[in-house]
């Protein structure tokens, strides 16, 4: 059984939707992505997902049932979200945006046990700490991104452009730590990402999103073989990871 | 000479404590809420009153001011539900306007209901004198300030070293990012203009005894307390601590030493000190500019 399974969804801004009809399926433990141009809809679809969009049409299922309205009802269900721009909270101290990620947890050994891990994962934030999150830089925000939302244990990890803005070296470091995650295999990872080369290299499925509908899908191998694809819809000159 | 000068010190950081206990409640809902609530000042009135009238009824003093807050509380909380919420998602401007609206409904409420006459409001703290040294300080000045700085560190307390002032300061300051991780946003601001309206009450009924309890009781106060917030830098909590302090001295000293000053000028005087620092600093002590770091 499917994770998460979109069917025949529509959605965006006051009454002009930007994703039409889109049906995807996600399975536990997979990680797939999402290729597309600019303005393709692709950050549009993970708003919807998280709530932070209502649909105008269609079916969102996450666990065999409907996802309930509110963002923070769906993040409690174990939907993370790092959005587009990473979301850094201003005014609060690194280790501070890190226990906010776990604020639906109840364990309080296990959050501890959480941050260590995410100190170990990327030991920048271990040095900055207790200092303002917005003291880092974008890369060092990125991780901040990403280990917030590792805090809440997620079960779906939605993932918008981790690469933006960054510098190559950079890339490499969060693109490794999304690896790493990915092959812990305890989530699945919906990936937003232009450049479908950084994108290929952790998800091992893609769905190409053109004008908000999706126009293609395939593994990684098809997606390869399929030159009309990649040259008509995806970023090519993307980064190497 | 000197002892004069501590009873005016101490008398002034009672006053200042007032104006910090409102400034809080003005800056703690700018922060979360982006608006200034105009109406706070008339809320923790109109709290007073109840606060008042539950002491006519024959409860004890220190229990109806219990009750008063934690009504206080409520009456905030159900502001920001009721009239607030729904008006936000249009912008800052409509929502400024409805604090406007609620200050008239307020100001106009508590007189309708407990009539307009002056009412006289009983003091925790009697009106004995401490003799400290050979200075005399009044016992409540020295009341009001120890009310004040417990109630002021209970609050950092919550704000900084709960689960729940982490929510409600990751809410504030970014509320979509916040409700990813699971932070229910609205209930935070729900929770704050509570927090901020209980405040505003205290301070209604610590400064009650020294005035009248009329509708009026916080026309004043209200702005100096706005005063301090903008000293303080308004999105500052510490700032308007710091701020409402800071005129609370200031207004004392001027109207003790300064002979022209006097009291029917001291308004004047936290409003000059406010222009002068806001000439060099227009961001407030403690400010951030609405520049953001990328």
């Amino acid at each position: 059984m499917s994770l998460l399974r979109l069917e025949q969804l529509s959605s965006g801004y006051r009454n002009a939707d930007i994703l039409r009809n889109v049906s995807m399926e996600i399975g536990a433990h997979e990680c797939v992505a999402v290729l597309g141009a600019n303005g393709a809809g692709k950050t549009t679809l993970l708003r919807t997902i998280s709530g932070l969009l209502r649909p105008s049409r269609g079916v969102i299922e996450y666990r065999g049932s409907r996802l309930p309205e509110a963002p923070h009802r769906i993040a409690a269900l174990g939907v993370a979200h790092v959005p587009e721009g990473r979301g850094t909270i201003a005014g609060l101290t690194v280790e501070e945006n890190l226990r906010v990620g776990a604020y639906t947890q109840r364990s309080r050994t296990q959050v501890e046990a959480d941050l260590a891990q995410c100190y170990e994962r990327f030991p920048i934030l271990d040095e900055y700490r207790h200092r303002p999150a917005t003291y880092l830089s974008g890369g060092e925000q990125q991780m901040l991104a990403l280990s917030r939302a590792l805090m809440a244990r997620p079960t779906l990890l939605l993932l918008d452009e981790p690469s933006f803005g960054l510098a190559p070296k950079i890339v490499h470091l969060v693109y490794e730590a999304i690896r790493r995650v990915i092959a812990e295999g305890h989530l699945a990872v919906l990936l937003v990402e232009q450049s479908a080369e950084l994108a290929m290299s952790a998800a091992s499925r893609a769905y190409v999103l053109k004008h908000g509908e999706v126009v293609g899908a395939g593994s990684r191998e098809e997606l390869r073989g399929s030159p009309g694809l990649s040259d008509a819809y995806l970023g090519t000159t993307g980064y190497h990871a | 000479m000197l002892e004069g000068l501590l009873q005016v010190v101490i008398d002034g950081c009672a006053s200042g404590a007032i104006y910090a206990a409102v400034a809080l409640a003005l800056a703690l809902v700018y922060k979360s809420s982006g608006i200034v609530n105009f109406a706070q000042g008339e809320m923790g009135m109109f709290c007073t009153f109840i606060t008042w009238w539950l002491n006519q009824q024959g409860l004890g003093l220190a229990a109806a001011i219990a009750a008063g807050l934690a009504i206080a509380f409520l009456v905030g909380a159900m502001v920001e539900r009721l009239f607030i919420r729904p008006v936000a998602s249009y912008g800052e401007f409509p929502a400024v306007l409805t604090t406007l609206g609620l200050f008239l409904v307020f100001n106009e409420l508590a007189p309708w209901l407990w009539g307009p006459e002056n009412r006289a409001f009983p003091s925790l703290f009697g009106n004995g004198v401490l003799a400290i040294g050979a200075a005399r300080v009044s016992a409540e000045s020295v009341g009001i300030l120890v009310v004040m700085v417990a109630v002021g560190s209970l609050f950092f307390l919550v704000m900084h070293k709960t689960k729940l002032g982490l929510g409600m300061r990751a809410a504030a300051a970014n509320a979509t990012s916040s409700s990813l991780s699971g932070v229910p946003a609205p209930r935070m601001f729900m929770l704050g203009w509570g927090f901020a309206t209980a405040l505003a009450t205290l301070a209604g009924v610590l400064i009650a005894p020294r005035l009248f309890l009329d509708a009026s009781l916080m026309l004043g106060v209200i702005v100096y307390a706005l005063a301090a917030a903008a000293l303080g830098g308004f999105t500052s909590l510490a700032g308007a601590v710091v701020g409402g302090l800071v005129i609370g001295i200031v207004e004392t000293l001027a109207s003790n030493y300064v002979e022209f000053i006097g009291s029917d000028l001291k308004i004047l005087v936290p409003l000059t000190v406010l222009l002068v620092v806001l000439i060099f600093r227009p961001t407030g002590l403690f400010g951030k500019s609405a520049e953001r770091a990328v």
